[in-house]
C-alpha cells in the first residue's frame, strides 16, 4: 500500500512539473464548450436545454486527450518494466496511476464545469447534481480509459485507436450523467441516475485494474 | 536433479519462442549465492530474452524458472522483491532530478529513499540535483545503475550494463558487483565486452540455439 502511494506521488509530481497535460485537458474542455454558443446561436432557452449534454460530451472528449499518455511515457523509457518488476501487484500500480491521472485531469474538469454551466445558462437547480455526476463519472472514464491506454501500447497512431476503443464504452456514463442533470432541472429525482453512475464506478474499480494489468503484461512480453 | 547446496536460482529445460521463432531450447542454468554468470552469444541468441525469463517479464514456452525449488510464477511479487533488473532503457524521468528518480525506485523496492551513498558508488554524487533531461547517455546509465546500490536485492539481472559507460564507471560497476557477490548476492550479466569478474561462469547461448530440425535435415 505504501508503495502504491509512492507511485501516485511520483505521477502527481510529474504532472505538476510538466503541467501541460492537465492544463491541455481543461483548456480543451473550456474551448469545446465555448464553441457551442457560437455555433448554435445565443438563444438562452436552446443553450439551457442542451447545456448538460454539451458539458458531458466535452468532458468525455477532454478526458480522452490525456489518456493516451497514461502508460505510454512509462512504456517508452522503460519505467513500466520496472514498475511491473516492483514488489507491488501490477493491478495496484494501475490503480495508483489512474488515481493520479484522475486527480490531475478529472478534478480540474469538475471545477471548471459549473463555470461553463453558467455560461450556457443552465438552470441553477442542476449545478450540484452536475458536480456530483461528474465526480462519479470522470473516475469511471479514467478507469475504463486505462484499459484502452494499456491495449494501445506499442501500436502506431495509438491515440486514434484509443478513442475508437474507449468512446463506445463511455456511452453509459454519458447517458446517466446527462439524465441525472436533466432530472434535477426538470424537478425529478436525480438519485436513481446517480446510483447507477455509482454502480458503474464500483464496477469499473473492480474490473478495470485487472483488465489493464493483463494487457500491460501482454505488452511487456 | 541434485543441486549443489546454496544453489537457489535455477532454470530447467527452458524454451524461448519470440515471434514464432525458436530462440533457444533445452537451456538449464543454476545460480548459487555469490555466483556470477556471464551470458554470451551472438546478437539475437537470446541473452536479453533469458534475462527477461529470469525476471519473470517473459513466460517460458517450455520449462520452468525456480527459486529455492518453487516456480517464480507462483508468487511473482515475492520474486520481484528479491531482484534488480537493468534493461536496455534507462528509466530516468526528464522532469525529476537524479536524486528524486533514484529515491522513487529505492522506496518502491526495499530501500529507504536515502540515495547519496548509492550515487557515490557510481561517482555520480554531483549529478544529484540535475534534472533527468540534462543527462548524457552515460550519466543516465549511471543514474539507472545506482538503483542497484540504493536498495537491497539478492539477484541482479543486468542486460549489457556497460553500454555508454566510460572506463571509470565500468570499474565502479565491477566493484559494486564484487561487493554484492561477497555478501552472497547473485549476478547474471549479458555482455559483448570482456568484463573483469573473478570466477564468473560463462553461459554461451549459441550452444542452445535452434538445432536443425531432424525432418528438415533428412535428405
Amino acid at each position: 500500500m505504501r508503495r502504491a502511494f509512492e507511485i501516485m506521488r511520483r505521477d502527481l509530481r510529474l504532472a505538476l512539473r510538466q503541467g501541460v497535460d492537465s492544463l491541455m485537458a481543461v483548456v480543451f474542455f473550456v474551448l469545446a464548450v465555448v464553441l457551442f454558443p457560437l455555433g448554435v446561436g445565443p438563444e438562452a432557452n436552446i443553450l439551457a436545454r442542451i447545456a448538460a449534454g454539451v458539458i458531458w460530451v466535452a468532458a468525455l472528449l477532454a478526458s480522452m486527450l490525456s489518456l493516451e499518455r497514461l502508460f505510454q511515457t512509462d512504456y517508452d523509457d522503460g519505467s513500466l518494466e520496472l514498475l511491473a518488476l516492483s514488489p507491488v501487484a501490477l493491478e495496484l500500480v494501475v490503480l495508483a496511476k489512474v488515481v493520479a491521472h484522475w486527480l490531475t485531469t478529472g478534478v480540474p474538469l469538475i471545477v471548471a464545469a459549473p463555470v461553463l454551466a453558467v455560461l450556457l445558462d443552465m438552470d441553477a437547480q442542476g449545478f450540484v447534481v452536475l458536480i456530483v455526476a461528474l465526480g462519479l463519472g470522470t473516475p469511471t472514464m479514467s478507469l475504463i480509459g486505462s484499459v484502452g491506454a494499456a491495449l494501445i501500447l506499442g501500436a502506431r497512431r495509438g491515440g486514434v485507436l484509443l478513442s475508437l476503443l474507449v468512446l463506445p464504452l463511455f456511452i453509459p456514463v454519458l447517458i446517466f450523467g446527462v439524465a441525472a442533470v436533466d432530472a434535477a432541472i426538470g424537478g425529478f429525482a436525480a438519485r436513481p441516475h446517480l446510483m447507477i453512475l455509482s454502480g458503474l464506478l464500483i464496477g469499473a474499480v473492480a474490473l478495470c485494474p485487472w483488465a489493464s494489468a493483463a494487457s500491460l503484461r501482454q505488452s511487456l512480453e | 536433479m541434485a543441486l549443489a547446496p546454496g544453489t537457489l536460482f535455477t532454470g530447467h529445460d527452458l524454451t524461448c519462442i519470440r515471434g514464432e521463432r525458436l530462440v533457444f531450447a533445452g537451456l538449464d542454468f543454476a545460480i548459487g549465492a555469490g555466483d556470477a554468470v556471464l551470458l554470451v552469444g551472438a546478437n539475437g541468441s537470446g541473452k536479453s530474452s533469458l534475462l527477461r525469463l529470469m525476471a519473470g517479464l517473459l513466460r517460458p514456452a517450455g520449462g520452468a524458472v525456480r527459486w529455492g525449488g518453487e516456480s517464480i510464477a507462483i508468487d511473482p511479487e515475492a520474486h520481484n522483491a528479491r531482484l534488480h533488473y537493468v534493461g536496455h532503457l534507462d528509466p530516468v524521468k526528464a522532469a525529476l532530478t537524479v536524486a528524486e528518480n533514484l529515491a522513487f525506485w529505492a522506496r518502491l523496492g526495499n530501500g529507504s529513499g536515502v540515495v547519496t551513498e548509492a550515487l557515490k558508488t557510481f561517482d555520480s554524487a554531483s549529478l544529484s540535483d540535475v534534472p533527468g533531461r540534462f543527462l548524457s547517455a552515460g550519466q543516465k546509465r549511471r543514474a539507472n545503475l545506482a538503483r542497484l546500490a540504493a536498495s537491497e536485492a539478492t539477484l541482479w539481472l543486468l542486460d549489457e550494463p556497460t553500454t555508454a559507460l566510460d572506463a571509470a564507471a565500468t570499474s565502479c560497476l565491477m566493484k559494486a558487483i564484487a561487493r554484492h557477490r561477497a555478501g552472497g548476492g547473485m549476478v547474471a550479466i549479458s555482455t559483448h565486452v570482456e568484463l573483469a569478474l573473478d570466477g564468473a561462469r560463462r553461459l554461451d547461448l549459441d550452444t542452445f540455439a535452434r538445432q536443425p530440425d531432424p525432418v528438415e535435415a533428412a535428405p
